[in-house]
This record gives structure tokens, C-alpha cells and sequence, in this order.
């Protein structure tokens, strides 16, 4: 009984201190800009999403969605976004989120098949796994309003 | 006579047939499109999930408008004994899981025991799993309080005499399971961390392997598995599993199973598991440790 009780303890103690350590490094100092700098600052991050349209165009589970749009204002207000989201000196002047993308219905698929040729993106550009990882962290709290959840 | 030799011949097919399949043409199409490494691999139970451990990602990569499935063949080599499973499954919109294993554990060492003791000739016992697995909310990567899904996990003894005679009650047995698993970013010295918790109901001994119930116990208990892992990048995930397990049978102690792996998930249609096991005292020998190689083909 003591033994069973132990080992619980040990799996609760292993699977609780994966969160702690996520926990301890959640909070970034609000005026960090080091995941800029990463990403090779305006001109790096407008590479970025120059690569990523060229792969959304080839892409036919989401290309549909963006037919139409104005490809300069695009690529313009997703760069000035990703640069704001990663503590650069950028203003996004597009609409909100949940507005740009109400009657989209974009599916898990879609929306995963976008982060993809973003990644893809970024690996073409040389930016470090770590540094995608923190782009990509930042981006998490979009996705209930792109998803429109 | 006929009989033993379609089993032999099925059981040199099996693995070429699942060889076969994933290096066919089939194999290049699209694969789903949830991002890589997040159909987890397939556990010794079948269930998507790590190597010891079902989790609360579905099989292959198949999204919320498509079908997707995975087959797998695994061996885990310890002092006294070699598991083999054969493993596949479907994923339908990434909401339900079903998948079948067939376990085959060799005796090795315990056949001198067993015809000692009990006066058994066995040198091998079989189990098939069927599993259903339901994702009932939220997604690994995205949502806040990552992805929560509940299983069940079928299982039936294909040579009972042994588990019979040191006391198993039951010939199958339904574990039921809930698991949840989030990935959270940048988490470790900036690599994502995967964490998975799962609680499951179960009277199998060792896995089902020794039967269900026993003198001890038997009824459901309720047991915690968990695991974590780091990707090192998009294709390598470095981790453990925990496994706690009931303790039914006089007739030998059981402990709990613990695993260090590494996974390699070059893209959506391949992935390669190598793992420590460490498995306790198993049906009374002791200190079961060893290695475990899995691949798994994803379509």
C-alpha cells in the first residue's frame, strides 16, 4: 500500500514537473525584442512571408481561401504583424483576427496546413528551431479567433 | 500439422506484408496534415500514444476533414523474455481512433519453470488488443488546456493455461483509459515540451499478457501513467514514460514499468522509436530490463 502510494507519487511528481519548468519560462519581459533579432529583424520576417505566400499559392487545401486578396497589403500587414508579435518595432494596421476571418470557416486542417508552410517557411530561411518555436508560442492565442472557437 | 504451418507461414507474412505496404506507391500520398510528429507512435496496446503508454493524440495525421491510419511492428528484448507486437490502426477527423495489436511474448527463460512448477509446455503467449480511442476536447498544439481524449482497450488471451494456472480468473479483460497530452512551446531552453498524463482502470496482469484478475485482487483499480518528452527539433523527441501497474497474483510480485526514449520522425510516413525498458519482476523473474525498437509507417 505504501509502495503503490509512492509510486503514484513519482508519476504525479514526473508529469507535474514537465509544467513547472514550462511554467517558469511563460512570461517574457514585455519589452524584449531577442525573437526580433532571431528573425533577422523587419526585412528577415518580410522574407519569411514572401516564402510563405509562394507555398499558401501551392497549396490546395488552403489556397481557395485566399483568392481574391490583394497580395501586397498581405504580405504587408502579415509582416508588420509577425514583427509586433515578436517585440519588434512594427504596428499591425489590418483588421482584428476574429473580424478578417469570420465567414472563412477555416477547419483544424486549414489552419494546421498554414502553420506548416509557415514552418516551412522559416526552415527555408534559416531561422533556428528555437526561434520558431517562440514565433510560434506567440501566435497560439490567434488561433481561437482564426478558428472562430 | 496444416495447422502450425499456417501459423508459421502467417507469422513470417505478417511483418513482410506490413513492410510491403509501407514501401508501396500507396504510402506516397498525402498523409494528413496535422503537424509532424504529432500522431505520436504506436504503444505495445496498439493506442497512439508513446511506447508503454497510451496518449491523448490519435494515430497518423489525419485532420479534421480526412482518414488516416498507421501500422507498426515493435520488439522489446529483456534479460528473460522478447515481446513482439504487430500493431495498425484508422484515424477518422481526428476524433476517432480504432486500432487492433497482436502481442506474442516469448517465454524464453520461464518455459524450465513452468514445466518445473506446473508441469506446462509453453514457450510463448499470444493476446490480441482491439482499442477505440474518442479526442473529446482541444487540440496538443493549440489549445490552452491541451487535448483530452477517453479509450478502451479490449483484450483476449489466445493461450489461457498459463495465466490459468498461476491464478489468472479471467481470459479477457477492457481497460478503460482518459488521457490528456499538450505540447507547450519554447518551453525547455526554447524546444517544445510534450506532456502527457493518463488514468486507466484495469485488472490485467502485466499487461493482459498474465490474464485478468487474480487471488489478490480482483476487481478494477485505477492506475496512473504519465510520460514527458523534449523535441531536440521537428523530427527528434527525446523523453520517459511511467507506468503504474496492479499487483494481483501471489504467485509473483508485479511492479510498475518505467521507459527512456528517443524518437525519429524523419517526416509524416515514418517513424522510429528506440527506448530503454525497464519492466520489474516479471511472473517471478526478476529485474526485467532491455531494449525496444519500434517502427511505424503513417498513411
Amino acid at each position: 500500500m505504501g509502495l503503490s502510494a509512492s509510486k503514484t507519487y513519482i508519476a504525479v511528481l514526473l508529469i507535474f514537473a514537465g509544467l513547472v519548468l514550462s511554467g517558469c519560462q511563460s512570461h517574457p519581459s514585455e519589452s524584449d525584442n531577442s525573437l526580433y533579432l532571431q528573425l533577422g529583424e523587419r526585412s528577415g520576417i518580410a522574407d519569411v512571408v514572401e516564402d510563405l505566400l509562394y507555398l499558401i499559392v501551392a497549396d490546395e487545401r488552403i489556397n481557395h481561401q485566399f483568392k481574391g486578396i490583394d497580395v501586397a497589403q498581405f504580405h504587408r500587414h502579415l509582416t508588420d504583424q509577425l514583427c509586433e508579435l515578436s517585440g519588434g518595432p512594427c504596428t499591425y494596421s489590418g483588421r482584428g483576427m476574429r473580424e478578417a476571418h469570420s465567414a472563412m470557416g477555416i477547419t483544424n486542417t486549414q489552419f494546421n496546413a498554414l502553420a506548416e508552410n509557415l514552418i516551412l517557411a522559416m526552415e527555408a530561411n534559416q531561422i533556428p528551431p528555437v526561434a520558431q518555436n517562440r514565433l510560434i508560442k506567440q501566435l497560439l492565442p490567434l488561433y481561437p479567433d482564426i478558428r472562430h472557437l | 500439422m496444416t495447422f502450425f504451418l499456417n501459423k508459421l507461414r502467417a507469422r513470417k507474412f505478417l511483418p513482410l506484408l506490413t513492410l510491403g505496404l509501407l514501401a508501396s506507391p500507396v504510402a506516397m500520398a498525402d498523409v494528413g496534415s496535422r503537424i509532424w510528429a504529432t500522431g505520436g507512435v504506436t504503444s505495445i496496446e496498439g493506442s497512439a500514444g508513446g511506447g508503454l503508454v497510451p496518449w491523448a493524440m490519435l494515430g497518423s495525421y489525419a485532420d479534421d476533414e480526412e482518414w488516416g491510419g498507421t501500422l507498426a511492428l515493435s520488439r522489446a528484448e529483456v534479460d528473460d523474455y522478447t515481446l513482439a507486437v504487430a500493431g495498425a490502426g484508422l484515424n477518422w477527423n481526428n476524433r476517432v481512433e480504432v486500432t487492433v495489436a497482436r502481442q506474442t511474448l516469448d517465454l524464453d527463460s520461464l518455459v524450465f519453470a513452468l514445466k518445473d512448477g506446473f508441469g506446462l509446455e509453453q514457450d510463448e503467449l499470444n493476446q490480441d488488443i482491439f482499442g477505440l480511442k474518442v479526442r473529446l476536447a482541444g487540440d496538443v498544439l493549440y489549445s490552452p488546456w491541451g487535448q483530452w481524449s477517453a479509450g478502451i482497450q479490449h483484450k483476449r488471451q489466445r493461450d489461457f493455461t498459463v495465466p490459468n494456472a498461476i491464478g489468472a480468473r479471467d481470459d479477457s479483460g477492457t481497460d478503460v483509459y482518459v488521457s490528456g497530452s499538450k505540447v507547450f512551446f519554447a518551453a525547455v531552453f526554447g524546444r517544445n515540451l510534450l506532456v502527457n498524463a493518463t488514468v486507466r482502470g484495469t485488472r490485467a496482469n502485466q499487461g493482459g499478457l498474465l490474464g485478468f484478475g487474480g487471488d489478490l485482487n480482483n476487481g478494477y483499480e485505477v492506475m496512473a501513467e504519465g510520460g514527458v518528452g523534449v523535441f531536440i527539433n521537428r523530427q527528434w523527441l527525446l523523453g520517459a514514460e511511467y507506468r503504474q501497474k496492479p499487483d494481483n497474483l501471489s504467485f509473483a510480485r508485479e511492479d510498475d514499468w518505467w521507459d527512456v526514449f528517443i524518437a525519429w520522425v524523419p517526416d509524416r510516413r515514418l517513424a522510429v522509436t528506440a527506448a530503454f525498458v525497464n519492466l520489474g519482476d516479471v511472473a517471478t523473474l526478476k529485474d526485467q530490463q532491455g531494449v525496444y525498437l519500434s517502427l511505424q509507417g503513417s498513411f
